[in-house]
């Protein structure tokens, strides 16, 4: 009966209800949301590099994931493949980075579709290293997701360092990079020559990666040689503890808007119903029956909040990948649970006011109310 | 005065209320007692401190000085929770404006009387032999908006007399009802009186319906119990 007095309340006023609802859901939203695009763009980012197909990465000794500038000796690869005949590929790639959380990535395409296991072409084709004439080519091979992003299409020109290059190639999704450029030029435009960001080592058995990652640290000790797994694991600790300062604002945010507007819906529906409440404490009617009553209600509405706001991630994971292909939203169920879970605390801490209110009336004021 | 079978016994009852820095007295001293299955009015004008003694012998507010001792209990020495278990189990309220919860419907208003006091489902006979006295059968799906003032009023009563409580307390039960609707609800009081030997208290202001159904008239006037009126024919 008294669950039945709490749906009625709800669906007396439907109009608040479903804004209170609506609230909660984008609350349960922003959370989901905003975790999955952080988690999203970091998962995509390991999976290029796995997709590599390389066992061991050196690296310039830095703390972050990005690389900035090359200083590795462009003469590195040779030297290793001759010194260490388990090395059956070792390949140097440059990188750039515009700004806008993408990577241009200079490569010698022969080595890296060689390395990599051979790398779909949708459309178009690879690059040429060099143009006829023997100056740099200003060619370019981008992934599927960045072209369909991008709506760029073989033939067209992309601005990529101050200079138009012009598409050649869409790409497979998942391997380095979206963007590619030949190695030599991206060297020349940036004043690289002869120098890598990065070098990628593949091994004809990665069982033995350990030793000789020893033997690689002895040899460079102020360069950082790591294995691609660890540098996964490594980057993906380091970017979640980066990553997770602004998350939390954002969550704490969405949990504070969720507080303020269950606050301000359970406290309009008590004053709206002081008279209710005086005629259920004439029944005689506890403070935590009166109570229970306000709190009742709030766990409904988070609860129906909830199962909105989930079925709006669903739809904004499903919008931005329409929109943003290049940002990629993963739902994980954690985390669902877990915004569920401060939803409904944090409504609960919002109706605490209200309900506390509620149940401390006086009976005879809240009868004579009007 | 005060009877030794009372099931209400209100002694030298005394309420002031402040406001600001006035005294305003609602209550000088009442005393009175209500024996079990009496039917008293308390008959007294707008200001004669008539609901304030309501409130107070229902509980729900505290006196400045004095006693009111409810089925043996007196009520100072109840906490809180002791005089909300008191309205639930003991005390029937029905009130001027019906109060019903609007988004329920008439059977449900009654029934949540049962749910707070933890009876759901108990008390069924007497469920059906309240409402068949009171003539609401046919009106319990229906929400308080598509009930008459004097069927609402009756449900009211209904939701009162569920519980079985010692005591209904009825304040001005027929204030906002019209004549004949007026009728029919102290008809209804006064038939529970005579069949289920329910105690009421019924206050008003109208010296007709006190006199109508009442075994007994208490006058209130200045916060005081008055002695009777005499009239122009009494000796």
């Amino acid at each position: 009966m008294v669950q039945r007095l709490v749906f009625r309340n709800l669906f007396h006023r439907p109009v608040r209800t479903g804004l209170t609802i609506l609230a909660i859901a984008v609350e349960v939203m922003m959370i989901v949301l905003m975790v999955g695009v952080s988690e999203g763009l970091l998962r995509e980012s390991l999976r290029r590099t796995r997709g590599v197909g390389a066992d061991i990465l050196i690296r310039p000794q830095i703390s972050g994931a990005t690389i900035t500038g090359a200083d590795i000796s462009g003469k590195l690869p040779d030297i290793l493949r001759q010194r260490f005949p388990e090395i059956s590929h070792a390949m140097g790639a440059t990188v750039f980075t515009p700004g806008n959380l993408q990577t241009v990535t200079g490569v010698d395409w022969g080595e890296f579709d060689d390395m990599a296991g051979g790398i779909v072409i949708f459309e178009g084709r690879p690059y040429r290293d060099d143009a006829p004439d023997g100056n740099p080519s200003f060619e370019a091979v981008v992934d599927e997701i960045y072209a369909r992003q991008e709506g760029v299409r073989v033939g067209d020109g992309i601005e990529l360092m101050n200079h138009e290059f012009e598409v050649v190639g869409i790409v497979e999704t998942g391997k380095m990079s979206r963007v590619f450029v030949p190695l030599g030029t991206m060297s020349e435009l940036q004043g690289w020559q002869d120098r890598y960001s990065q070098i990628y080592l593949k091994l004809s058995d990665s069982t033995g990666s350990r030793s000789l990652i020893g033997q690689l640290r002895e040899m460079m000790p102020n360069r950082s040689v790591i294995s691609v797994e660890d540098f996964l694991a490594l980057t993906a600790t380091s970017v979640r503890q980066m990553s997770s300062q602004f998350v939390n604002i954002i969550i704490s945010i969405a949990v504070a808007i969720g507080f303020i507007v269950v606050m301000l819906a359970m406290y309009t529906a008590i004053l709206e119903r002081t008279r209710e409440i005086g005629i259920l404490k004439a029944l005689g009617a506890s403070k935590g029956q009166i109570g229970s009553i306000i709190m009742r209600e709030t766990l409904v509405l988070s609860c129906v909040g909830i199962v909105v706001g989930y079925l709006l991630s669903v739809g904004g994971q499903r919008l931005i990948g329409v929109q943003y292909p290049l940002v990629p939203v993963i739902l994980l169920p954690g985390w669902m649970a877990g915004a569920a879970v401060l939803t409904v605390l944090g409504s609960i801490a919002g109706a605490s006011y209200p309900a506390w209110k509620a149940a401390a009336a006086d009976p005879c004021e809240t009868l004579a109310y009007e | 005065m005060l009877r030794h079978d009372a099931i209400i016994e209100v002694r030298d009852l005394k309420k002031v209320y402040r406001l600001g820095k006035l005294d305003v007295p609602a209550l000088r001293g009442v005393t009175f007692s209500v024996a079990a299955g009496e039917f008293v009015s308390l008959l007294g004008t707008s200001g004669s401190g008539k609901s304030t003694l309501f409130h107070i012998v229902g509980g729900m507010l505290s006196p400045t000085s004095g006693s009111v001792r409810i089925d043996g209990q007196d009520l100072a020495k109840l906490s809180d929770s002791r005089r909300t278990d008191l309205r639930k189990m003991s005390v029937g309220f029905v009130f001027q404006r019906f109060n019903l919860l609007p988004t329920l419907t008439a059977e449900e208003n009654i029934r949540i009387a049962q749910h707070i006091a933890g009876l759901a489902g108990a008390n069924e006979r007497h469920f059906e032999t309240v409402i068949r006295i009171l003539g609401i059968q046919h009106r319990l799906r229906h929400k308080p908006f598509a009930l008459s003032g004097g069927e609402q009023q009756r449900v009211a009563i209904a939701r009162a007399l569920v519980n079985k409580p010692r005591i209904v307390l009825a304040d001005e039960p027929t204030g906002n009802l019209d004549s004949e609707n007026s009728r029919a609800v102290l008809d209804a009081l006064k038939l529970l009186n005579d069949k289920l030997g329910q105690t009421v208290l019924m206050i008003t202001h109208n010296p007709d319906a006190a006199d109508y159904c009442a075994s007994r008239v208490l006058h209130m006037k200045d916060g005081r119990i008055a002695p009777v009126p005499r009239g122009p024919n009494s000796q």
